[in-house]
């Protein structure tokens, strides 16, 4: 395209000193703020060599911080999933009153800071707390053991699915299932063959963000853990305890490792978008040829 | 199968959609519903298939009462507005599901349900097209599968919210067709929605209007178009001009229009429905109607060419005070009537309502004026 055909072309807010003053600026940023930081934890990570990195993963106190973070991560994500999927099914087929609420109530877990969540957990399943001190009287402990982890992380990842699914899932609307109904299936097959494959790679993206969440959470689980290194101690807060005692390398190996699995997520979501974003590009090209 | 209704009625929160409706629908008779949005006439269908339920009220069919049966065991075939196919499944798939969701014991064995599948592809025409996917599909085709996969089953009761809705003209002509052969073939019961008057007048063998909540008038499309009941229907059901006016001495009047009513004993204000076939255009007023109006448009598209005329010293009541006249090519040859010229519109027949909730008292001008001609009766 030549200078002239160009400026014929030109737009409002379309002159390239704008456009690349604007693209500068926020890959600047980006690099700044994004990719240096994600560089200096393999870095420092790996500056010890690929063997120090080993011995760092392998200190037995890491092991079992990732265990414990894998398992939280594994009852965390289900339930989640169950939930998630039962709630948006609620309020996208149904019609009650409070509906409008739930709905605006779903995203509480995400306009409350996580450590504030924390402590009203602790709060009110706490040995001193309301329902904790009636827990106690038969010998349950919630908190500071993982019971209260997978509690407070179901909590603060509780939105993902349900945000993934409501929007999807109010467009589409029900009148598959209502013709599914008609044909004489059963709910559960309704379900299974017609609902499910509607939502499926909605329901992925939000368990990868559930599970993304739930690997990472920080400040609702160091409020209710209690920090008890190889007993309540997750990968992120294992991360932080190195840190504070100077085990600048361990604290990055731990760290890269999070990172790796950020990484990871990012990966499949682009993986879930390409796939979704392909089989409509398919079914476009394919209707009008 | 007959389907019964019976004092339904239905309220969504502030808002009375259906209002002590009763209702038979004669076996193996197609029948519209039909009626403005927000007439309750999807609501109705939905009732009938058990998508909804009424507040009060009961449905029956054959005379069994299936006012509490699940609408997974009424067995009836329903074709959606927007027809909702199974979009991750293939043609042959959406076909098949009915069949394949048949407790164990009733359901044809593996071999069977794909015979009946590709009878049915054959019988819509779209054998090639098994193995694609919902949105690969036109318009037609998609409401063509959407039939297929309801009657898979063999209902014996057929239901269409508006199956021809969001089609265009062309291929809504062609399904519609296609429909009526298909209901004479299967005898099925159905029950289809329109707010399309020439649509409900065209395909069915029985016409349900309704209107806020209420059924109007339930007859044969010839009978309902040639008596309707109320104002309403007269109104729904095709073009009308109205004529609003004094009836004194047995004559209509209002500003300087005037039509004589032989044989009325009415005094005080009366309407005039007249439908455009049922007027004629003179160039001088006739001895029993002074009906002066000035020529709007002429649209010669169809098998009559349609005159819109303004009224001229008088009004109209409703259509923007357009009066609407149909005449034949063979006589627009002859006239050439054009845009502003002053015709006087001459009745031939007329509907005189009085009163408020009255029916209308036919009215026949046919001798006093005898001009015989050819003409073409919509």
């Amino acid at each position: 395209m030549n200078a002239s055909q160009s400026s014929r072309h030109r737009r409002v807010g379309d002159s390239p000193a704008i456009k690349w003053l604007l693209i500068v600026t926020a890959v600047a940023v980006a690099i700044a703020l994004l990719i240096m930081p994600l560089l200096v934890i393999f870095v420092e990570a790996l500056g010890a060599g690929w063997g120090t990195l080993a011995d760092n993963l392998t200190d037995q106190y890491t092991l079992h911080a990732i265990g414990l973070t894998l398992f939280v991560a594994a009852l965390t994500v289900p339930l989640n999933l169950v939930f998630g999927t039962a709630l948006a099914w609620l309020v996208t087929r149904f019609r009650f009153p409070g509906r409008k609420l739930l709905i605006t109530l779903i995203d509480i877990p995400f306009a409350v800071s996580p450590v504030v969540a924390g402590l009203l957990y602790l709060l009110l399943y706490g040995r001193n707390g309301w329902v904790g001190s009636w827990l106690a009287d038969y010998d349950m402990q919630l908190m500071f053991s993982w019971p209260g982890i997978v509690m407070v992380t179901v909590f603060v990842t509780c939105p993902f699915v349900a945000r993934e699914l409501i929007p999807l899932m109010q467009q589409q609307g029900s009148e598959e299932e209502e013709a599914g109904v008609v044909l004489g299936a059963s709910g559960w097959r309704i379900f299974r063959t017609i609902t499910l494959p509607n939502i499926k790679w909605a329901l992925i993206y939000g368990v990868v963000l559930t599970n993304a969440r739930a690997v990472g959470e920080f400040g609702a689980v160091s409020v209710v853990s209690g920090n008890i290194r190889g007993q309540t101690n997750t990968l992120p807060l294992h991360v932080e305890l190195l840190y504070q005692d100077y085990n600048i390398v361990g604290a990055f190996a731990s760290a890269s490792l999070l990172a790796g699995i950020a990484v990871f997520t990012l990966a499949v979501k682009g993986f879930v978008e390409w796939r979704q974003t392909r089989t409509l590009n398919r079914l476009q090209t394919e209707e009008t040829a | 199968m007959t389907i019964t209704v019976d004092g339904i009625n239905k309220r969504f929160g502030q808002f009375q959609a259906l209002n002590n409706v009763s209702l038979n629908i004669p076996e193996g008779k197609l029948t519209a519903l039909l009626g403005p949005s927000g007439s309750g006439k999807t609501t109705l269908l939905r009732i009938i298939a058990g998508l909804e339920s009424a507040d009060s009220g009961r449905v029956a069919f054959s005379g069994k009462d299936v006012t509490k049966l699940h609408v997974r065991d009424r067995n009836i075939g329903f074709v959606f507005q927007h027809y909702a196919l199974f979009r991750h499944m293939t043609v042959a798939q959406n076909i098949a599901f009915g069949l394949e969701s048949l407790p164990r014991k009733q359901r044809p064995p593996k071999a069977e349900i794909q015979k009946r599948v590709s009878e049915l592809l054959d019988m819509i025409q779209l054998p090639h097209l098994a193995q694609r996917f919902p949105a690969q599909l036109s318009g037609g085709q998609k409401q063509r599968v959407a039939l297929a996969r309801s009657i898979a089953t063999r209902p014996k009761i057929l239901l269409l919210d508006e199956p021809f809705g969001a089609l265009d003209a062309k291929v809504r002509k062609d399904l519609r067709r296609w429909l009526r052969n298909l209901h004479d073939e299967f005898h099925f019961t159905s029950i289809f929605v329109t707010h399309d008057q020439e649509e409900a007048l065209e395909l069915s063998d029985q016409v349900v209007v309704m209107s806020q909540g209420n059924v109007e008038q339930v007859n044969e499309p010839t009978e309902l178009y040639a008596r309707p009941d109320s104002r309403f229907v007269f109104d729904f059901l095709g073009q009308v001009n109205v004529l609003s006016g004094e009836v004194k001495h047995g004559s209509l009047n209002q500003g300087n229009a005037r039509v004589t009513l032989p044989g009325i004993q009415h005094q005080g204000s009366a309407q005039l429905y007249l439908r455009p076939h049922e007027v004629r255009l003179a160039t001088g007023p006739a001895e029993h109607a002074n009906l002066p109006l000035r020529i709007e448009a002429v649209s010669l598209i169809g098998s009559e060419v349609r005159v819109e005329l303004r009224p001229e010293g008088w009004a109209s009541e409703g259509s923007d005070n357009i009066w609407e006249v149909g005449i034949s090519h063979a006589e627009f040859n002859n006239q050439r009537p054009t845009r502003g010229d002053l015709r006087y519109a001459v009745p031939e027949v007329g509907h005189l309502f009085t009163g408020k909730d009255t029916q209308p008292v036919t009215v026949s001008w046919a001798e006093s004026e005898s001009l015989p001609r050819v003409r073409l009766i919509n």
